[in-house]
């Protein structure tokens, strides 16, 4: 809860809802049987404030609440949600997903006790209690800076949003749990001109923290580091088109690695036999120096959560260790059907949405060379600072992504900045082509949003300096 | 898709229409009583089915209704926008006053206000248009589940190297909406839309998987397109892309499909540059199709590109101002109540011959059916994606490609269009036929 706001169901809510009221909910919704039912009621408030041509030129809030319900029976799912917390609406929503069991065994009732939760996003003061003025400061100071840094910045955007979601879960499987989660998101965009030409520049960060995070990572730091950006493009050059050595750099770079192992580790796909990596466990399905883990647990993290929206509590789960494969990301359905705990995985976007086996805070650890070393021991190829976004076919493992930032690599020396580079290949491929990795592991500021089936949510990354002996990069210059 | 509706009534959408206007009309009253000089509110309501079969079983029914709000006021030239759902009491008054407060925060903004109120359009000048299938109700979870089932099968028996599927999902959507301004515009909406999309999947010799899809989509369900052909066709799709492997680097022609091409057009609706493209709200039972726009007012075609060369930008109220030139009726009110510049239906207009003809006419190219990646910078026009599809030998498609990228900035890109073909299809409401440009870079091996 902030002080301007609280959801109704909350404990210390308007009208909490006890275990006696999830019981009858969860009754409702079994009552044509069915294997497991859960009912997740929300409340998410977000701001927005856009800083744009010097001034504050838009503020927004808005309000979600709601109640989905859940019924499993076999393979089957019967959802149903409504944007009320009256009773009624409430019974309907369980009954209409009810609807999808067909008899069978009745679950009796289950004991439900609110469970306590581990404390992973520690907050001096929530965003959305603090007054719109400030805020609007912070933006202005963002502003003025990039404007001041260089006289061929010509345009200058900034923003902030602000989340506040509580949550609650009762299920059949007997959790019961309510969370309160944060996530404040700062960015700064710029553009430059010159001789005719124009590039853009962004930098942003933030987590499951409140305006702190400001302090650590000033508005000025963001606005330099989006014109370094911009300014650096503007020499950019034709990038290479080909087969060649890349070089990732730390942090961002962990969205390649999200998108070209991470979903196809996500266990609905495994249990479907739709992955590329459906029975590979125990398998070696990448170079030695790989170890992949996905982490819910770090502190304040973007991906980060107490609790997922199943009710189980997320680990660091180890997903590739030296390079062999000894897990998968598991919801309760899936987790079920591998004869395994829950990882902690089962996200959704809301309450409109059911979960499914999700990354939380992505990372592969560190290796052992310098990663000066590493760019040293490349003779031609492309070093890749930023990344724009990225996309999978799970099936296979094919991806694509966007950089934002790449340089050429020339004799071991970063040299021209290049433009419109795509890297494209296949994730298994790729792993298995990771020679060198980098000791200086870095998790990216929190910025990720993932999609699937529709359903975002936000994710951390993170990963050390990677060489990677091939990658087809996608460039307009096919040199000769 | 057939389908059988002599037991079924009509639905009319009328009495909800009035409920949400209702509604639209007390929130606005509050926000100008508590000082705001321009409040518009728009209301939306919505009825969702959605369900999914894999393996000929069923794996999700998902049934919802949703009601929500969504306010723009200004304090002068302040602009502030607020949304909820949750229509209580206390959630409407929460609406109102964090909007107000927000406004104050918000700085003046020398180009803010409404539509010159002289152009709100009236109901007698709204076109007549079908936007709402009063039989789409009639789709319930069990007929869904029948369709998804039959059409999934189809795919399955198609050929026995479909071993998988990713399965069939069937949605369809039934809603309505109300706008109200302070400024004096009144009126409803309402609208349908129905799609099935079916996914099987065949693998390699080697074991690579692949996956294939069709779908199809309508705001009629008795427009919908026969659901086995759907099935068949993906499993057509899918089986075609045995064997696809990398080709050299090359500079080569390129076709889009009208699925590819869709996706690059949609490039061009956000930052309207350059065959002809119009956008056009009154094409009748299309999905952009409306009445009036999102400021309320009266809709009509804009011809944005004519022969290559730009004719008119779509413009709201606001960027009007900005440029000292009227609005083109282009306003598009987002779901949490903000307005922007937004297409109805964006249409590359159809050409003479057909996709067959086009192809022929290209010795060697690359036919493009699907791209992956986000590779566009609208600032520089810097266009590279990763791309699959099929070789083009001697005119025909030849073996399946993938794991390219496909780059050319996206005004040369316009500008080397020199073949469109007639297959244009509504689905979708930016919509585009196959299309040639002359020459891309592909970066392969």
């Amino acid at each position: 809860m902030t002080s301007r706001y609280q959801a109704p169901f909350a404990p210390d809510g308007s009208s909490p809802v006890d275990a006696t009221l999830a019981q009858r909910l969860l009754a409702a919704a079994l009552e044509h049987g069915g294997d497991y039912a859960d009912i997740f009621f929300e409340y998410a408030v977000n701001g927005s404030y856009g800083y744009d041509e010097g001034i504050l030129k838009s503020a927004g809030r808005y309000v979600t609440m709601g109640l989905g319900v859940r019924v499993m029976q076999g393979d089957a799912t019967g959802y149903a949600y409504v944007e009320s917390l009256e009773w009624d609406q409430m019974l309907h929503a369980a009954r209409t997903a009810a609807q999808i069991a067909r008899g069978g065994k009745t679950l009796p009732p289950v004991a439900l006790a609110v469970r306590g939760l581990p404390k992973r996003y520690p907050i001096v003061q929530h965003s959305l209690d603090v007054e719109g003025v400030a805020k609007r400061g912070l933006l202005e100071r963002a502003d003025r800076a990039a404007r001041a840094a260089d006289a061929r910045i010509v345009k200058v955007t900034a923003s902030l949003s602000e989340e506040l979601r509580e949550v609650m879960l009762a299920s059949s499987a007997g959790h019961f749990v309510y969370d309160s989660q944060p996530l404040i998101r700062f960015g700064v965009n710029v553009i430059a001109e010159a001789d005719g030409k124009r590039q853009s520049g962004s930098s942003g960060g933030g987590g499951r923290t409140g305006l702190e995070y400001l302090e650590s990572h000033s508005p000025e730091s963001h606005a330099a580091e989006a014109v370094r950006q911009a300014l650096a493009m503007l020499d950019a050059r034709e990038a290479p088109a080909g087969e060649m050595e890349v070089v990732l750099a730390p942090g961002d770079s962990g969205i390649l690695l999200h998108e070209a192992v991470g979903h196809g580790l996500e266990a609905d796909f495994n249990r479907k036999k739709t992955s590329n990596y459906a029975d590979a466990i125990g398998e070696q399905v990448a170079s030695e120096l790989c170890t992949v883990v996905d982490d819910g647990t770090l502190m304040s993290g973007r991906g980060t959560i107490n609790v997922d929206d199943e009710g189980n509590t997320p680990e660091s789960a180890t997903l590739i260790e030296r390079g062999k494969l000894v897990g998968y990301m598991q919801d309760q359905h899936s987790a079920k059907f591998f004869g395994v705990k829950p990882t902690g995985n089962g996200r959704r976007e809301s309450f409109r949405s059911h979960p499914m086996p999700r990354m939380t805070n992505t990372l592969l650890l560190n290796g052992e060379s310098d990663p000066d070393e590493i760019v040293r021991s490349v003779k031609r190829g492309v070093y890749a600072r930023k990344f724009g976004g990225g996309q999978v076919d799970i099936t296979n493992g094919d991806f694509v992504f966007s950089l934002t930032e790449g340089y050429l690599i020339e004799d071991g020396q970063i040299t021209a900045p290049l433009k419109g580079v795509n890297l494209i290949g296949n994730g298994p491929d790729v792993m298995r082509k990771v020679t060198m990795l980098g000791n200086d592991m870095a998790v990216s500021d929190g910025i990720w949003t993932c999609g699937k089936d529709g359903q975002s949510v936000p994710v951390g990354v993170g990963c050390p300096t990677v060489k990677i002996s091939a990658v087809t990069v996608g460039g307009t210059d096919l040199g000769g | 898709m057939s389908q059988d509706s002599k037991n079924s009534q009509p639905k009319s959408y009328q009495d909800n229409q009035e409920e949400l206007l209702r509604l639209g009309d007390e929130v606005v009253a509050r926000a100008v009583e508590g000082g705001a000089t321009l409040a518009e509110a728009s209301v939306r309501e919505g009825a969702h089915l959605s369900v999914k079969v894999r393996l000929g079983e069923r794996e999700l029914v998902e049934e919802a209704g949703s009601r929500a709000v969504g306010l723009r006021v200004m304090v002068g030239q302040r602009v502030a926008v607020t949304y909820t759902s949750d229509l209580t009491e206390a959630g409407r008054q929460r609406l109102v006053e964090d909007a107000l407060e927000l406004a104050q925060l918000s700085e003046p903004d020398e180009f803010a206000g409404g539509p010159d109120p002289a152009l709100l359009s009236k109901e007698a000048e709204w076109p007549k248009l079908d936007t709402f299938d009063p039989h789409m109700t009639n789709l319930d979870a069990a007929r869904a589940l029948d369709l998804t089932q039959r059409a999934e099968q189809a795919a399955r028996d198609y050929d026995p190297r479909i071993i998988n599927s990713e399965g069939a999902t069937i949605s369809r959507a039934v809603g309505g909406s109300a706008l109200v301004t302070s400024g004096g515009f009144r009126g409803a909406g309402e609208g349908t839309y129905v799609s099935l999309v079916v996914s099987p999947l065949t693998e390699d010799a080697d074991g690579k998987k692949r996956r294939g899809f069709h779908w199809a989509a309508r705001r009629f369900l008795a427009d919908l397109e026969d659901e086995q052909e759907v099935g068949r066709e993906a499993a057509r799709r899918t089986l075609r892309k045995l064997g696809a492997k990398k080709i050299d680097s090359a500079q080569m022609p390129v076709i889009f499909d009208p699925d590819a091409a869709r996706s690059i057009l949609g490039l061009v609706a956000s930052c309207v540059n350059g065959g002809s493209i119009v956008d056009d709200p009154l094409i009748n039972k299309a999905p952009g199709s409306r009445r009036f726009d999102g400021e309320g007012l009266l809709s009509r075609p804009n011809v944005v590109v004519k022969e290559g060369e730009l004719k008119s930008y779509l413009l709201d109220s606001y960027a009007g101002r900005k440029l000292g030139m009227p609005s083109t009726a282009s306003a598009s009110r987002g779901s949490s109540g903000g307005v922007g510049i937004g297409t109805t239906n964006f249409i590359l207009s159809a050409g003479q011959q057909t996709p067959e003809e086009l192809l022929a006419s290209t010795p060697r190219g690359l036919y493009v059916t699907e791209m992956m990646g986000f590779g566009f910078n609208a600032v520089t026009g810097d266009f590279s994606r990763g791309a699959s599809g099929f070789l083009i030998e001697n005119g025909e498609l030849g073996h399946a490609v993938s794991e390219v990228t496909i780059s050319l900035n996206l005004d040369q890109l316009l500008k080397r269009i020199d073949g469109v073909a007639n297959d244009l299809d509504l689905r979708t409401s930016v919509a585009s036929p196959t299309f040639r440009v002359s020459e891309m870079t592909i970066a392969g091996r």
